[in-house]
């Protein structure tokens, strides 16, 4: 069973989304692009989940790339 | 490559064979991806948006220009270059321009100058040299871009596009390079040479399919500044009904030519494992090869500055008393030379050239093109000016 707990970090685009993706690697964390889920908003974009253990970390890599962070969300 | 039935010399119009990665990459996308990128967010979709991401990224780093995500893809050169005209002059704004472009960029501007937009037309030497004094001459208090190719696609010389970035730079103005005949076929550094926004085309030097294009823009082209040629669906924010404001999608409404971005990116690899030197060096000595035994007959005249140093691998040539349509009949029938005639969509730069409206004949050699072949194309002319059957 997966006991992992995560967060997404909402961004523009996906293009904004495969950037953070390269970000992240590059900062050694693991990461994954999913569907935006419904009850954080209706678009139909992509976003970066991650551990919530790493959240923090991981804004602070993709904001100091030049990337705007729209949202962070703590899902199940 | 010597196995093929012709000779191809009409790379400034398109490159052709594509290296045979390209084909692979497209068929990758074809049979084993398929997806729209950024509409939904299956593992497909992802891998398609990672596809685009690689094929921005691969211009960025070519260019050098600042982020990918400031790499807004669209059809070819001609539509980056309405887009970059349209989207940032408004009526009273003044624009320069030489008179060696290309109609993509030259029609764009008249139909501008429709909507009260000034222009100023730089002349160039017949040679198709372009004084940077005579630019800054040019400028005026509501002067705000300076728009340029970076090379003639009809005689291939080169516009001192970083000494005219400097003078932009140092009087507030915006550089858009066209650099249509140049992005993969010569070191553009768009930092180092002070260029704003630069257009550029996949299916030339760049080795990508027909359908590919886009523009690359500086850190001070400002988004709010840049009207897009059109609006629609993005896959970002849906729940809005107003356009998005941020690079890339601002611009890039509808679904992009993947398929062709996974090719561009194909194109660009190839051409970076090359060399990007290796390449031009290649293509400067078969321009000098062709020159220096064309020059030498009486009946033929080649135009331009012929000096391989100053231009692409593109030459320009008359053969006295035959019409430029003759010779690329005659060269294409009994010798399977392909080439290009008459006024390569620049009666700009014909007119400077002093070849309007009868035109040239116009040979583009690109990273395939051997020693070989130019002499045989040299044999082929001789034998055409010498009156031989
Ligand atoms: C200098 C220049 N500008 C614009 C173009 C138009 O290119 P495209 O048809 O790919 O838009 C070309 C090539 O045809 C060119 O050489």
């Amino acid at each position: 069973m997966n006991t992992l707990e995560y967060s997404v970090i909402l961004v523009h685009s996906t293009s904004h989304a495969v950037k953070a993706e390269q970000v992240l690697a590059r900062a050694g964390i693991a990461s994954k692009l999913i569907p935006v889920p419904r009850q954080i908003s209706s678009d139909c974009g992509s976003c970066i989940r991650v551990e919530r253990l790493h959240v923090q970390r991981a804004q602070h890599e993709m904001e100091s790339a030049g990337l705007e962070v729209d949202g962070v969300h703590d899902i199940g | 490559m010597t196995d093929l039935d012709v000779i191809y010399f009409d790379n400034a119009a398109t490159s052709w064979p594509k290296p045979p990665v390209v084909l692979e990459a497209m068929n990758h996308f074809m049979n084993k991806v398929g997806a729209n990128p950024g509409r939904g967010a299956h593992r497909r979709a992802v891998e398609s948006g990672r596809i685009v991401y690689a094929a921005r990224e691969a211009v960025a780093r070519l260019v050098n220009a600042p982020d990918p995500l400031r790499v807004v893809f669209g059809s070819n050169v001609t539509e980056a270059l309405n887009l970059a005209l349209n989207g940032l002059l408004r009526p009273g704004d003044h624009v320069i321009t030489s008179s060696m472009e290309h109609n993509s960029l030259m029609r764009p501007l008249r139909f501008l100058q429709h909507r009260q937009v000034e222009l100023t037309v730089v002349p160039c030497s017949p040679q198709g040299f372009l004084e940077p004094e005579a630019v800054k001459r040019a400028i005026r208090r509501k002067t705000r871009l300076v728009a340029l190719n970076h090379a003639s696609n009809v005689i291939g010389t080169l516009l001192p596009v970083g000494e005219v970035g400097a003078i932009a730079r140092e009087h507030g103005l915006l550089l858009l390079v066209d650099a249509a005949q140049t992005a993969g076929a010569l070191p553009i550094d768009m930092q180092e040479s002070a260029i704003d926004l630069l257009a550029f085309t996949g299916h030339k030097s760049l080795y990508g399919p027909m359908g590919t294009g886009g523009l690359a823009l500086g850190a001070r082209v400002l988004e709010g500044d840049l009207s897009p040629l059109k609006r629609g669906g993005t896959g970002s924010r849906s729940e809005w009904e107003e356009q998005p404001s941020f690079l890339p999608d601002l611009c890039e409404s509808g679904t992009l030519n993947v398929v062709g971005l996974a090719g561009l990116e194909a194109g660009i690899r190839w051409v970076t494992e090359r060399g990007v030197e290796a390449i031009r060096a290649h293509e400067m000595a078969l321009t000098r090869r062709l020159i220096d035994e064309l020059r030498p007959i009486p009946t033929v005249r080649v135009y331009g500055g012929q000096d391989p140093e100053r231009q692409t691998a593109t030459v320009a040539f008359n053969i006295d008393g035959l019409a430029a349509s003759e010779v690329g009949l005659r060269l294409d029938e009994e010798n399977a030379i392909l080439c290009r005639v008459g006024l390569h969509c620049s009666p700009a730069a014909h007119q400077t050239m002093g070849t309007y409206p009868a035109g040239t004949v116009r040979f583009g050699f690109g990273a395939w093109n051997t020693v070989e072949e130019v002499d045989q194309a040299v044999a082929a002319v001789r034998k055409l000016a010498e009156g031989r059957p």
